[in-house]
């Protein structure tokens, strides 16, 4: 069977990205040296050097955040319509060098070119499209039209140039300027948008971008002329972040860890839920905070769902990243994949059952075969703790009050799936769901339109939306 | 002769009951005068862990219940304190005008919030025009069990704070103010009274230095408003332990309890959840 349905690799071309040697900061509108000690990123697909990446110390983030303070001044003294012109102007740039960006997003991150290409830079366009259209429009939103000042923010690098997005154009709207650091591993995107900030003429100053590790993002957090903090990344490193944040003056958003309940009831339509199961969490190899990690399927389906989603399984392509055939990437680095094996190394000790489909992995890189545990309980780490990758653990449930219980039993509450075929059934789940997003019938749809964003420990703040302007504006 | 009055004993109210402090303690409450009024109980945090479960047993009830019927009560509450406007003039203390006026002002305010309890959702909620065929909203909901210090001001710094939390769904446990608790108990009598779900509010009397450390660590506490809170080292604790679970804080903030509230104190401690569903035939 798989010799009738092998499909001829057809690769990307890399030849539409210029990736320079080395890079430096972005402050001030120049690229500047880095005092610390510059460090390599990599393509985690082949492990080969991509570039040289300037650390930025804490004298690097002050100067950054001096800079962002002086164009403080200028940007937020600007007519809403003119700051809009602005971001208007840099998504459009976006659209314009979108195939350059997709593809140097899938050599730094290792997701598929076909999310890069078809989710990740649309999502960026439309993200800086939609706030630029709310710059001139805050008095309508309900939350005043005060900035804050220089907004400090770090991202992660699962959606490295996404979360860049949906950081820097809801600030940039409402009049703050931003000092923002990439992931370590992932900062090539970021590096790039400096350059389209250049092409859209935007005044110096206005984004700054620092690279480095945990002691830069630390640096920015910490700095006393931040008066807004944003951070999307763990749980443990958010409260960090609470901490170092408390009594001061600065705003804070979370965005952090979760642990998703996809639930599937014995009346869903079963290919499609599996459809969703799949894109739950096999979907950027399960690199996604939302994702639908732990499947609660109704008792009476077991069987027949888990048939079905391993047959599906068997018809993934893992594998080059950049070739549009591929369904899962690559693992984003060395750390995360000895993070996901060392966690499905504990899901069997602790009695679960792996199963993977038959699936040669590449010789060199980092890579994870898509896993299902079964005969999981609730007790078991792969169910409480997040994995970060493509594994999924598979619970089961008879009434939807059990289906419940067990979905909001953990100390996340990012998102949710409801599969069923009855309205007034989704409606009441929705409802009983300790979760920020509820995807029913469906699952890992974003929109720069609609608010993001979880509960408990999952963090606190919406992004996008209306209520994303909340974030960003002295409320 | 004349008649001896007949003193009330002043209690805490956890899970809508009146208990006595578990630790047996109680603390000597004088008028700005320096005169003796009462003895207040004197929580231990064995009694602040008891009104957050308390706080925690009522709250699938009380956020569960419409929005509708919250304001019902919250009105309520007002209607109760209305008629006992005298009583509450006498604990408040001060000059007697000034006393009825501020009565007023918490009666108007637990009017003003119990109308919020239907509208909150069209305010601060959306229908989000997503790209793409679904159906797209988002509501707010209550974040759960709500960590209060109460300002010093005991009966409209009290309301001011507890009814934008309460109204919103959210079940809390408060901690009166210290020097001056005696009101804050009696609008306890009140609560009590209105209709409201026993646990819904929690009030403990006593030390804020002592009580507001544990409910800032309690890992079934979701939100803490540290309103009250005038020692900065103490907020600074507080909040760094809010961190553990990722509390939702309302930092300590100097207010003019007379002034328009606004939204913020309800939309603080409420979540947002969005629903996407597809659309099709």
């Amino acid at each position: 069977m798989m010799a009738i349905f092998e499909y001829a690799p057809a690769p990307e071309s890399r030849d539409v990205v210029d990736i320079k040697p080395a890079y430096g900061l972005f402050i001030n509108g120049e690229f500047v040296d880095g005092s610390g000690p510059t460090f390599k990123t990599i393509n985690p697909a082949t492990e080969e050097k991509l570039a040289e990446i300037a650390t930025a110390t804490s004298d690097d983030v002050d100067r950054a955040v001096q800079a962002a303070r002086k164009a403080f001044g200028v940007w937020s003294a600007l007519p809403g319509a003119e700051r809009a012109k602005y971001l208007f102007r840099i998504a459009r740039i976006i659209q314009e060098r979108a195939r350059e960006l997709a593809v140097l997003e899938s050599l730094d991150n290792g997701k598929p070119i076909r999310e890069s290409r078809d989710v990740d830079l649309p999502l960026v366009a439309a993200h800086f499209f939609y706030y630029a259209g709310w710059a001139d429009k805050l008095e309508y939103a309900g939350f005043g039209s005060r900035p804050l000042g220089v907004a400090g923010q770090v991202i992660p690098w699962n959606f490295p140039l996404l979360m860049l997005a949906w950081k820097i154009a809801p600030a940039l709207a409402c009049g703050n300027t931003v000092v923002l650091k990439p992931a370590e591993t992932t900062p090539l995107t970021a590096l790039l948008f400096a350059d389209i900030c250049r092409q859209a003429d935007l005044p110096p100053g206005v984004v700054n971008i620092v690279t480095g590790a945990g002691d830069t993002g630390a640096a920015v957090v910490a700095h006393p002329d931040v008066n807004k903090v944003a951070f999307t990344g763990s749980t443990e490193v958010g409260r960090i972040i609470a901490r170092t944040v408390a009594g001061t003056d600065k705003k804070l958003t979370l965005e952090l860890g979760g642990k998703a309940a996809n639930i599937v009831f014995e009346d869903a339509a079963l290919d499609q839920a599996v459809e969703g199961i799949v894109n739950g969490i096999f979907f950027n190899q399960g690199h996604v905070c939302c994702a639908g990690s732990r499947l609660l399927v109704q008792e009476s389906i077991q069987d027949e769902l888990l048939d079905a989603l391993k047959r599906r399984l068997g018809t993934l392509r893992l594998g080059d990243p950049l070739d549009k055939n591929t369904d899962v990437g690559a693992i984003n680095s060395a750390d995360q994949l000895a993070k996901i094996r060392e966690l499905s190394e504990i899901g069997e000790s602790e009695g679960a059952l792996r199963w993977s489909p038959a699936c040669e992995l590449p010789d060199k890189g980092f890579w994870f075969p898509p896993t299902i545990f079964t005969g999981v309980a609730q007790s078991h780490t792969i169910a409480r703790d997040e994995i970060f990758g493509p594994v999924l653990s598979v619970l089961t449930f008879r009434t939807p009050a059990e289906a419940v219980e067990k979905a909001n039993n953990t100390p996340y509450g990012l998102s949710a799936g409801i599969w069923t075929e009855k309205g007034s059934r989704i409606l009441w789940m929705a409802d009983k769901l300790r979760a920020g997003v509820v995807w029913a019938n469906t699952f890992n749809k974003f929109d720069p339109a609609s608010p993001f964003g979880g509960y408990k420990e999952s963090g606190y703040g919406r992004e996008g939306g209306l209520l994303g302007l909340e974030a960003y504006l002295d409320v | 002769m004349s008649r001896l009055s007949v003193r009330k004993t002043y209690k805490l109210y956890i899970g809508g009951a009146f208990p006595r402090s578990e630790s047996g303690r109680s603390y000597p409450v004088t008028s700005p005068k320096g005169e003796f009024l009462a003895n207040a109980s004197h929580a231990s945090r064995k009694d602040a862990r008891d009104a957050v479960v308390a706080a925690r047993k009522a709250f699938p009830g009380w956020s569960g219940a419409t929005p509708y019927n919250r304001g019902q009560i919250l009105y309520r509450v007002a209607e109760m304190l209305e008629g006992r406007r005298a009583q509450f003039a006498e604990e408040v203390g001060g000059g007697k005008r000034a006393a009825l006026e501020a009565v007023d002002a918490a009666v108007d305010r637990l009017v003003w919030y119990a109308g919020w309890s239907d509208k909150i959702a069209s305010v601060h909620g959306a229908a989000n025009p997503v790209a793409g065929p679904y159906f797209n909203l988002s509501s707010p909901e209550p974040t759960g069990v709500v960590a209060i210090v109460a300002p010093a001001d005991p009966l409209l710094g009290l309301v001011s704070v507890v009814a934008p939390v309460i109204v919103t769904g959210n079940t809390c446990v408060v901690v009166a103010s210290e020097p001056s608790p005696l009101a804050s108990i009696t609008l306890a009598e009140v609560m009590a009274t209105s209709d409201l779900p026993g646990g819904v509010v929690n009030v403990l009397t006593g030390k804020q230095a002592e009580l507001a450390p544990w409910l800032a660590g309690h890992m079934d506490v979701n939100g803490l408003d540290l309103t009250g809170v005038a020692d900065a080292d103490l907020a600074l604790r507080c909040e760094q332990a809010a961190a553990d679970n990722l509390k939702r804080v309302l930092r300590p903030t100097q207010e003019d309890w007379t002034a328009d509230p606004g939204i913020g104190r309800m939309t603080r401690f409420l979540e947002t959840k969005t629903v996407w569903h597809p659309v099709g035939i």
